[in-house]
Formats: C-alpha cells, sequence, structure tokens
C-alpha cells in the first residue's frame, strides 16, 4: 500500500504538476532579481527541449554544438528590434561611430515588431534546414555533423564579430528601452516577461510531447535504433532528421528572443563555443535524453549553479562545469531523471521479488 | 569569458600579415607566387596540427576534442623552456638552441598527457564516439584551459624566436620568412617519420592491422590494447610538436588551442577518414583556398566562404577525399 503511494508521488504526472506549481507560486516567493534569474533559466530550458528533441531519444545520433547560433539569431532578431525602438528609428550609435548615415538593408524589417518576431523564428531555422538538408542528405551523421554544427559557430561567430557596422561588434546589442511602450526594464514588465516564458516553456514541453508520443516519434526511434532499416522499410531518414533539426533551431530562436528581453544584452560570446557546450551540458545531466522534462531540470540546476559559483567563486566555475561533463557522460549516461528511473526500477523489482518471497512462503 | 576569436584573429592576422602588406588590385606575378605560399605555409600549419588528428581520429576514429589542448600544452612548454633558458643560459650561441629542446620535450609530454587522457577516460569511452567528444570537448578541454589559465595567466604571452628563425629568404623582390619555412620543413619532417613508421616498421604495421581488422589482429596475438595506447601517445605527441611550432607565429594563451581544433578537424573530415595522403591534400586545400579566398575579400568573409566550401565539397564527396570503398552498412 505504502509503495503504491511512493510510486504514484514518483510518477511523471506528480512531478510535471509540482514544476508547475513551483513555477506558479515563484513570483510570490522570489525577489524581481531573482524572478528575472528563473526567467532566464526557463527560457534556456525552453531551447534544452528542442534540443533534447534532437540529441534525446528521437534521433539520438544527432549531436548539435551549434545551438548557441540559433540561440544567438533569435536573440539578435529581437535585439534588433528592440535596439531601433530604443533609438526611435534613428541609426544606433554604433553605426553612426562606423560611419553609416542610412538604415542597412538587412535593418529595415526589423522596424516592425511581428515581422521581427516571425524572423527570430524563421532565420534560425532556414538556416537549420539548409545545414540540415546538406549535410543529412548526404548520410553525413554522428560526429562528422557535430564537427560541422561547431564549425558553423565559428563562422557565424566570426561574421558578427567581423561586421562591427552591423551587429555591434563584440560589445553586442545593449541599452534597451521598450518593447510595445513598456519600459523593459520595470519589474511588472520583467514579471510579464516571466509568464510568457513560463507560458511558451509549458506550450514548446506539450507540443514535443505530442511529436514523439505519437506516429512520428515512433519512426525517429526507428531511425535511432537501425536507420539503414528504416531507409529499407521506405521512410526518409534525412527528411525526418532535417524536420526535427530545423524544429529544434526555431525552438532555440525562440528560446534566444525570450532571454534577451530578460536579460537586455546579447554579445557573440553568449552564443559562441563554450555556450553552445553548455547547452548540451543541460540536456545530458538533466537527461533521460529523450525524456523532455529531464533537460528543463538540467537547464535550470546547471545555471542556478553557475550563478551559484559566478556569485562565490567565478574562477573555479569552469572547473566545476569540466568535471560535472566528464563525471555526467562517463556514470550518468542517462543524466539525473536515468539514475532516478534506475532507482525506481530498482525499488520496483525489489518489490517483486519480496512478493515472490511471500507467495513461496505462502505455498 | 574571454573571447575566443581574439586570439584566433591575431594568429591569423599572422598568418596574413604578408598578404597584406601586398597591394591591391595589380595582380602580377608576384602577387600570385605570395599568394600561393602564404596558402602553402597555411596548409602546412594546419596539417601539422591534423596529423595528430588524423591519427587518433581518422585512423582509430577515436574523438578526442582535447587536442587542442595538446596544443596548448605544446606552446606553453616552448614558453616554460624558454624561460628556463632565459634563467640558467648566458645569452651565447647556445641561447637559441631553447626551440630545438623544446621540440622533443613537447613531443614527449603532449605523449605523456595523452596516454593519461586515454587510460583514465577515453579508454572507457571508444565504443560512445559522441560521449567521448562531449567528455573530452567540455570536460577535459575546458580543465586544462582553465589550468592554463590559473598557471601562466589569461592574456596571452608571447614567445621570442630564436634569432636563426628571424628574417627571411630573399627571392628577388619577394621574402619568404624563414619562420614559415621552418613550418614547411617541420610539417614535412612530420610527415615522413609518420609515413616511415606506419609503412615501414613492425610495429606500424600492427597498428594498421588493429585498425583494419581489430579481431581477426587480435587473434593473431598482436595485443590491441597496447596498440591502441600508443598509436594514440604518437597522435598526441605530434600534436605537441604542432604547438611548439605556433609560438613561431604569434602570442599564446589558453584558449589557442580551441582557435584551431576545428580547422584541423575539418582538414580531417575533407580529406577522408583513414589515410594519410587525404590529410595532407585536405590541409594545403584548406589552405590555399582560404588565402585566396582571404585575399579576395577579407578575413571574415574568406570564413564563411571556406565553410561553404567545404559544405558544397561534401556534397560532392560526402566521405571524403580519400574514401575506402566498401559494401558493408553500419
Amino acid at each position: 500500500m505504502q509503495n503504491t503511494i511512493y510510486q504514484k508521488l514518483l510518477s511523471n504526472k506528480v512531478i510535471f504538476s509540482l514544476i508547475f506549481l513551483i513555477l506558479l507560486v515563484a513570483p510570490m516567493l522570489l525577489s524581481d532579481f531573482r524572478l528575472n534569474l528563473l526567467g532566464k533559466f526557463l527560457a534556456f530550458a525552453i531551447l534544452a527541449i528542442g534540443l533534447d528533441l534532437l540529441w534525446g531519444g528521437y534521433t539520438g545520433g544527432v549531436l548539435s554544438l551549434g545551438h548557441g547560433i540559433y540561440f544567438g539569431l533569435g536573440a539578435y532578431c529581437m535585439a534588433m528590434y528592440l535596439k531601433l525602438e530604443a533609438t526611435g528609428g534613428a541609426i544606433p550609435d554604433f553605426m553612426a561611430w562606423s560611419g553609416m548615415s542610412e538604415l542597412p538593408l538587412i535593418w529595415i524589417p526589423f522596424q516592425y515588431p511581428i515581422l521581427a518576431i516571425l524572423l527570430g523564428v524563421i532565420i534560425p531555422a532556414v538556416v537549420a534546414f539548409f545545414l540540415g538538408y546538406l549535410t543529412f542528405r548526404n548520410r553525413i551523421s554522428g560526429v562528422y555533423f557535430t564537427i560541422l554544427s561547431q564549425a558553423l559557430v565559428i563562422v557565424v561567430v566570426t561574421l558578427f564579430i567581423g561586421s562591427q557596422n552591423l551587429t555591434g561588434g563584440t560589445s553586442g546589442l545593449t541599452n534597451f528601452e521598450t518593447l510595445f511602450g513598456f519600459h523593459i526594464n520595470a519589474s511588472s514588465t520583467q514579471t510579464a516577461f516571466y509568464w510568457i516564458t513560463v507560458f511558451i516553456l509549458g506550450a514548446v514541453f506539450f507540443f514535443s510531447r505530442m511529436l514523439v508520443k505519437g506516429r512520428f516519434g515512433k519512426v525517429l526511434i526507428g531511425i535511432r535504433d537501425g536507420e539503414n532499416r528504416m531507409r529499407f522499410l521506405g521512410y526518409n531518414p534525412s527528411a525526418y532528421k532535417t524536420f526535427i533539426y530545423t524544429l529544434s533551431a526555431a525552438i532555440a530562436g525562440l528560446a534566444g528572443m525570450l532571454f534577451v528581453l530578460q536579460v537586455g544584452i546579447i554579445s557573440p560570446t553568449m552564443i559562441g563555443i563554450i555556450p553552445s557546450i553548455e547547452m548540451v551540458l543541460w540536456v545530458a545531466l538533466g537527461g533521460g535524453r529523450g525524456t523532455l522534462i529531464g533537460p528543463i531540470i538540467g537547464a535550470v540546476f546547471v545555471n542556478t549553479a553557475k550563478t551559484g559559483f559566478s556569485e562565490s567563486y567565478p574562477e573555479y566555475w569552469t572547473y566545476f562545469l569540466g568535471i560535472l561533463f566528464v563525471l555526467v557522460v562517463v556514470f550518468l549516461p542517462n543524466g539525473l531523471t536515468g539514475l532516478f528511473e534506475k532507482w525506481n526500477e530498482r525499488r520496483k523489482n525489489k518489490n517483486v521479488s519480496n512478493s515472490i518471497r511471500v507467495e513461496k512462503s505462502v505455498s | 569569458m574571454i573571447s575566443d576569436l581574439s586570439i584566433k584573429k591575431e594568429n591569423m592576422g599572422a598568418v596574413n600579415f604578408l598578404l597584406h602588406s601586398g597591394k591591391k588590385g595589380l595582380i602580377g606575378l608576384n602577387e600570385i607566387i605570395l599568394t600561393l605560399f602564404n596558402g602553402i605555409s597555411l596548409g602546412s600549419i594546419l596539417l601539422l596540427i591534423a596529423l595528430g588528428l588524423a591519427i587518433t581520429f581518422g585512423l582509430m576514429n577515436v574523438i578526442n576534442m582535447a587536442h587542442g589542448e595538446l596544443i596548448m600544452a605544446g606552446a606553453y612548454i616552448t614558453y616554460v623552456i624558454q624561460h628556463i633558458f632565459m634563467d640558467y643560459v648566458p645569452p651565447t650561441q647556445y641561447y637559441d638552441l631553447y626551440f630545438i629542446v623544446s621540440i622533443p620535450v613537447a613531443l614527449v609530454v603532449a605523449a605523456g598527457i595523452g596516454v593519461l587522457l586515454e587510460i583514465t577516460l577515453i579508454r572507457h569511452l571508444y565504443k560512445r564516439p559522441l560521449d567521448s567528444l562531449l567528455a573530452t570537448w567540455g570536460g577535459v578541454g575546458l580543465i586544462l584551459q582553465q589550468t592554463a589559465r590559473s598557471i601562466f595567466g589569461a592574456p596571452n604571452v608571447g614567445v621570442i624566436s630564436p634569432s636563426f628563425l628571424s628574417g627571411g629568404l630573399e627571392v628577388g623582390s619577394l621574402i619568404f620568412p624563414y619562420s614559415r619555412l621552418f613550418i614547411l620543413g617541420l610539417a614535412i619532417v612530420c610527415l615522413i617519420s609518420i609515413y616511415y613508421y606506419f609503412y615501414r616498421t613492425a610495429s606500424g604495421r600492427r597498428v594498421r592491422a588493429v585498425m583494419q581488422n581489430r579481431q581477426m589482429a587480435e587473434c593473431l596475438g598482436v595485443s590491441t590494447r597496447k596498440v591502441d595506447m600508443m598509436t594514440f601517445a604518437i597522435g598526441s605527441g605530434f600534436t605537441g610538436v604542432a604547438g611548439c611550432a605556433l609560438t613561431l607565429l604569434g602570442a599564446i594563451g589558453p584558449t589557442i588551442g580551441t582557435s584551431y581544433i576545428i580547422d584541423a578537424f575539418m582538414v580531417v573530415v575533407v580529406g577522408g577518414v583513414g589515410a594519410l595522403f587525404g590529410a595532407v591534400a585536405g590541409a594545403f586545400g584548406i589552405g590555399i583556398f582560404n588565402t585566396i579566398f582571404e585575399y579576395v575579400t577579407d578575413a571574415t568573409i574568406g570564413k564563411v566562404l571556406i565553410f561553404l566550401l567545404i559544405i558544397a565539397f561534401l556534397q560532392w564527396r560526402p566521405s571524403g577525399l580519400v574514401m575506402f570503398r566498401s559494401r558493408s552498412l553500419d
């Protein structure tokens, strides 16, 4: 009797409700500063779900070390709009410094908020579609794809730093003021951003869950376990992989936009190599790789740890990150959720063996 | 976070300093020769870096993303040895020997680090390439970088090139810097010695046997365990030498490896896995095209173009330039 209560308590539904409840009451308990941090972590969690779709139990084998770029493209789209709203349609200061007098062509669509938000999802998706299509089509996969995705990071970051007059170079874009006329630093606006983030996180989560629970998800698992077999059965794994990669990039773009709204700055170092690796760690640690709930836990956990470390011992963060990486990969291939499931399983088995023993003693 | 790319730019700046000193627009024979030389020079640097990778990744199919940190180790070893010479050797003609001394030391130390890494971590991940990539890149790589940062400080440090490598070879109105020629020579020497080892010695033959058919080699009494370790040591050692050579090109910092590792992997991906010739072709191909693109446009756009070129190339040859045909499906 007691055991069934335990199991119910630990079932997924209860965990979802618990997380949902925590997110619901958080604005009442946390200070503005902490709430803003939590909102930022939740934006990361959205990205982690996208990454988990790609790398997790579904289409396992597609590990992207380039999601920082998709995150960044979304973030820059939003930032460009915010920047233009802050300057009131005039050209941003860094452009004036580099001697430009008119708004460059690339910036023109970002005067319009709706268009900017749409582009924040579309641009990452398009870039991902091309890279995904051109590589998966040739059955370039596994490590090779990972390396190409990493090369994309270097190329895009170099491009962003290099075109100082278009992107603000290494200092990135900052000094935003308003969104739709609301001051973005006001605490009420920030609370609103928090709710929007929670809502989008929920939406992305349930959408992804629906996607992978259905037939589509089954095909993805088939591709993971035997790509060639699926090919012989008449499926086209490249198309599936390209689709999931594109989707995951779009989700990353969404996360990037929410990030900029809450953090108020985006620069090339936030989207480069190291952040891209960290993103993978969120998924690996939260794990289950494919549970979709694990990455949320992982993203929030790792970032909380990071903030904690940066507040007290900034120089040890990298050591901690590195050691955590090694430990997770070697000892926790299924992450925290995997550990939890294993533990649950063991307990269940114990119950079974206990009941068998009881049966035996009865007979 | 220190910008990973500022260092890269510096190094690349060093690579291309000849290029931008040339006048644009007027393309004469000299310009063509210079661009070609710069391309070959960049290619030889890439080759030197990618040789170790061609062994560990290409032959063993083991991903070691801490490869970049072995480059860094080699570079810092040169720096340390220079300082030891500064303190203990009077500035005589022997002083310049520090560079010659540091090459074998870098080889041995990097090989040692490589073996240590193989025994403690990578050995356990042979069957899980993506996990191996993560553990070595996010884990070991970051730890080693941070260690270097704690010991040597975050800013870049410079190594003064030995006097016999300053200046250049003058041919007509052209100057070919000795340091570049030295790196080219070093790359060729490394290539020949690796070739000799793999194709002309009993030990190298065992390595190739294990790479081609592990079970069969094991049945014939080859200790695959030992071969794995040794191959890894050799690959790592040559990477250390590459780091040593990089000190000739500019200042070195904790993230020097990060900036080169992807280029090195690109060389192996383009060249094709499992053949030294592929790495050579990949290195010089990328080197020359990169230099031409940067000459025609600028450093930033050149990087984008070379990436697009690599993607386009992979449409034509998905498994690289040199590939082994096989009917097997994985």
